[in-house]
């Protein structure tokens, strides 16, 4: 690991100052990622601002029922807190479905926003990758690809996005709020990471000023949600296939939907063909595979991740039947 | 920087750490605790597990400018003196070590599962050792060993 200079913010406005004035500085929160990337070279910032004791740890009901979650909440508290697991029922099991209870108690909300590809051509430095060397190329195409996306790739980049949170927030119309030393500002997070197109370096909304400061949920659609997720082993593994998915059914139609897949593509993939057709269609197994089938026809495979996307439309029905089934989770 | 750190119960200093060395780093070369191991240095194995502030971390990804102040509670720190802790007895009993890398950080994640769930489930004991590898013992003494040190709490 390259040797940096190590500053400890003590505020909110100490850490917008130093980010704003170090042209090569990078926040550090829980460390899960970035440490690991910079032991690897990947990441090689000068200075590591220190955000970790900011206090920035609230999850707060807001008023009319959503909830607003400070950037340095660590996952495993994220996961246990009341207000989550009863009205964002998604969102504690997509916590607790990544990583494992070490990690879960180190990594943040925001660091998880933030988290880079897992494709091994972009942690290989030997390897081509336009997301680590913009216009060196890309090793995945042509290579091992069963964890690459099949959604919203280029021909650029077909790295998949890692996390399980941000798509339990996708799903959710969750926002980010993020500050500089110019202010505040506030982004959806189906907008807060890009497609790589022709330029994969580029991965989110965020100036390389900006902190994120806390993400909201809005009042849930409904209580009934779940997180499923499809992977190699029980646990500790990362997606090939997820889906996070709230439901509302009234006279056996559907009156509410909200799904987002991971696993499949270079960001937290917000499945609005498949809620377009299922809102109003009535809930049986044949209007979810139709939705599946929506979502997925634009999809384009590469021979080591073809079955992904059958594998993405059958996970999507079988969430969809887990929440019309289990009453439960009502 | 002169590190101020509490290890085990006890105030410690470490003179001219660099901030960006692990904790680790710090518990093995500096403090001379060398029960939590190094083994992927990226929070994959969990060979390095401590509790920080009473829940178990990696401390190969903390950096030592992070764990100013703070409380770290090693391997070294559950026995009562002579005495072992139960999870470290029963993995003694059950021959849940082979090598031996793994076990520290093993020991330490099996304390705080059953510190939190004093009676697990094998669905619950395998989760909460995900985050540990071990590459000899195929993981069943293992198990036993945590059935066993549940019972004797």
């Amino acid at each position: 690991m390259r040797t940096f200079s190590y500053v400890r913010a003590p505020d909110v406005e100490t850490a917008l100052r130093t980010i704003a004035t170090e042209p090569n500085a990078k926040f550090l929160g829980g460390g899960t990622n970035l440490v690991d990337l910079m032991r690897e070279n990947i990441e090689r910032p000068d200075v590591v601002v220190d955000i970790s004791r900011l206090p920035l740890t609230g999850i707060d009901e807001l008023p009319g029922g959503g909830v607003r979650i400070g950037a340095l909440v660590r996952n495993s508290s994220l996961a246990a807190h009341p207000l989550v697991r009863t009205r964002y029922p998604v969102v504690s099991q997509a916590v607790l479905g990544g990583a494992s209870a070490q990690l879960r108690n180190m990594a943040t909300v925001g660091g998880n926003l933030l988290q880079r590809t897992r494709c091994l051509y972009f942690y290989d430095e030997a390897s081509a990758c336009n997301k680590r060397e913009p216009g060196s190329g890309c090793s995945a195409l042509g290579g091992f690809t069963r964890n690459h996306g099949v959604l919203g790739v280029s021909d650029h980049c077909i790295a998949a996005h890692p996390s399980d949170l941000c798509v339990a927030l996708a799903a959710l119309d969750a926002e980010v709020e993020v500050e500089s030393t110019r202010g505040t500002r506030r982004i959806p997070l189906t907008e807060f990471h890009h497609l790589p197109g022709s330029t994969p370096h580029v991965e989110t909304a965020l100036a390389p000023d900006e902190l994120v400061t806390s993400v909201e949920l809005p009042a849930p659609v409904t209580t009934r949600s779940r997180y499923r997720k499809v992977r190699d082993r029980a646990s500790y593994a990362f997606a090939l296939v997820s889906v996070a998915a709230a439901l509302e059914v009234r006279d056996d139609t559907v009156t509410a939907a909200r799904l987002a897949l991971g696993g499949v593509a270079p960001k937290p993939w917000r499945a609005t063909e498949a809620e377009r057709v299922l809102l109003g269609a009535p809930a049986t197994e044949e209007s979810f595979r139709s939705a599946a089938e929506a979502e997925l026809a634009s999809a384009t495979s590469q021979d080591g991740n073809d079955f992904k996307i059958e594998l993405a439309r059958r996970t999507i029905v079988a969430t969809l039947r887990d929440l019309l089934t289990d009453r439960s989770a009502a | 920087m002169r590190l101020n750190v509490t290890v085990n119960g006890e105030r410690r200093q470490a003179d001219d750490v660099w901030e960006g060395e692990s904790l680790l780093y710090v518990l093995r070369e500096r403090l001379g605790l060398p029960g939590s191991k190094n083994a992927c240095e990226q929070g994959e194995c969990g060979s390095c597990t401590v509790y920080l502030d009473d829940v178990p971390a990696c401390s190969c990804l903390v950096a030592a400018g992070q764990a100013e102040g703070r409380e770290v509670r090693t391997v070294e720190g559950l026995a009562e003196g002579e005495a072992l802790d139960p999870v470290q007895q029963s993995f003694v009993d059950a021959g849940a070590v082979q090598c031996g890398f793994c076990t520290p950080g093993l020991v330490v994640a099996a304390h705080d599962l059953l510190d939190r769930v004093p009676d697990p489930s094998d669905e619950e004991i395998r989760e909460a050792l995900a985050g540990n590898l071990c590459r000899c013992t195929g993981y069943e003494k293992i198990l036993d060993a945590v059935r066993t040190a549940a019972g004797a709490r």
